[in-house]
């Protein structure tokens, strides 16, 4: 069957079996390597994107259900350089092996938007079903919680409630 | 694991849908379920007859005094409706612990009943809400009672040309409070057991109770015994106890790889304590 998509703002169609996975077409058969493909079953979000908006797990959605779908994968979150989120990602030394990064930038993208502020239980919450093999979440909860209104973009201070999540509040990169 | 080979059929309408049903075909709505089973190889269906842009997707009230939602409602935007919210909290509040976010985004309401996985969340707070679910077929329109359609391990009362098309619950009378307790092995996953429960208060008594338990029998129960218990009588730690106690009696649970029988059957007890304690707090 021949399935068309926008990823990343771009139209992309191509021939796929209908038990393909639209993890499996986004990597394999549009080449949109960023998505991460893990247990294919559902436990572990790696292949999470963001599908009309809202994150999808892409091994759970067949390709041809996704058909006339508006997709963004992680490589459509950055432009020429790092969006704030990669960046704090970056800042935070939140990435470890970088495996579960795409699916974790996508709920916090989602997250983000309906809750500018969310709390660190919330931000947990958010990332629960999304697996780190590295058991990188400290990090990765301090990168999100970075990016909260209205202290967005600035590190943790000491008086700020982030700072209890930030591991080293202090810590700039080298 | 990928998916062994299948026809798909993407239904414009729902006579389309039902038309294709039947042995070797299974229908497909979000596919939080079935996806995964359709990669682990654990379904093989011929046809996979894709309802999920049949437009079932009503969520309101009815005249009869129920809150109507269409089979294809997506668990995101029940749990965000404020009509569920205003009518049917219980619905609202268990609605959090069904998957993560991601999975509610595209898991719909009547795939959750559909599947009747017996730890799901939503087959049992239907189960406590007296709900009835709506089924088309070649031969017509017929409805189906809650309590008659969870017959199994994800067998229901569904034949094989059957599609759920909608579900309607009668709204609780005013006094009406509710309580979710669940335990599971990591927030959003499926539960080991979990109780939901509705109980109206009036003048200090209970007028009526609902309790139902998911992930301690083949099927969610509704724990009855443990209902009349409180029905007529005032709220106190020793009654709650009680009927916490007779829950767990109720229950059918068990072995397996998250779980020993008994303690499931013990959480029944830990979590309808739980669940009553919060319906009945100030």
């Amino acid at each position: 069957m021949k399935v068309s998509l926008t990823v990343n703002g771009r139209t992309c169609s191509a021939d796929c079996e209908p038990r393909r996975t639209l993890a499996d077409f986004l990597r394999h058969d549009l080449g949109f390597t960023g998505v991460r493909v893990g247990c294919e079953h559902g436990a572990c979000g790696s292949c999470t994107v963001l599908v009309d908006g809202a994150t999808a797990r892409a091994c759970c959605v067949l390709a041809v259900q996704a058909d006339g779908s508006d997709v963004t994968t992680a490589e459509g979150l950055a432009t020429t350089s790092l969006n704030p989120l990669q960046e704090s990602f970056r800042r935070h030394h939140a990435l470890q092996c970088g495996f579960c990064t795409p699916g974790m930038l996508a709920v916090a993208t989602e997250l983000l938007r309906e809750n500018p502020s969310p709390t660190e239980a919330e931000i947990r919450t958010a990332i629960a079903g999304n697996l780190c093999r590295c058991t990188g979440y400290h990090n990765i909860v301090a990168a999100i919680a970075a990016m909260r209104e209205p202290n967005r973009d600035d590190e943790p201070s000491a008086g700020d409630a982030g700072a209890s999540v930030a591991g080293n509040p202090g810590r700039t990169d080298p | 694991m990928k998916a062994a080979p299948f026809e798909y059929l993407r239904a414009s309408t729902v006579d389309e849908a039902v038309g294709a049903l039947g042995p070797g075909a299974v229908v497909l709505a979000g596919g939080q379920s079935l996806v995964p089973l359709l990669n682990l190889r654990s379904r093989r269906p011929e046809l996979v007859v894709d309802v999920s842009r049949l437009p079932l997707t009503d969520i309101g009230t009815t005249g009869t005094g129920s809150l109507a939602l269409g089979a294809l409602t997506r668990l995101r935007a029940a749990e965000t409706s404020p009509v569920v919210a205003r009518t049917l909290p219980l619905l609202a509040e268990a609605l959090t612990c069904v998957g993560h976010v991601s999975v509610r985004n595209r898991g719909t309401v009547g795939g959750s009943v559909a599947h009747a996985d017996p730890a799901a969340e939503l087959p049992a707070v239907f189960l406590a809400s007296d709900a009835v679910f709506t089924a088309r077929s070649a031969d017509g329109v017929r409805t189906i009672a809650a309590g008659d359609f969870f017959r199994g391990p994800h067998r229901t009362a569904l034949g094989p040309g059957e599609l759920l098309t909608a579900i309607h619950v009668p709204l609780p009378p005013p006094g009406t409070r509710h309580g979710v307790a669940e335990l599971s092995r990591r927030p959003n996953d499926l539960a080991v057991t979990a109780v939901f429960t509705s109980v109206t208060l009036a003048r200090g008594v209970v007028a009526d109770a609902r309790i139902a338990v998911a992930g301690a029998a083949p099927t969610p129960i509704r724990a009855r015994a443990a209902e009349d218990l409180l029905r007529g009588e005032a709220p106190s730690p020793d009654l709650l106890a009680a009927a916490a106690d007779a829950a767990a009696a109720a229950t059918d649970p068990a072995d397996d790889l998250h779980a020993p029988a008994a303690y499931r059957r013990d959480m029944t007890a830990v979590l309808t304590r739980r669940a009553l304690r919060q319906a009945v707090a100030e």
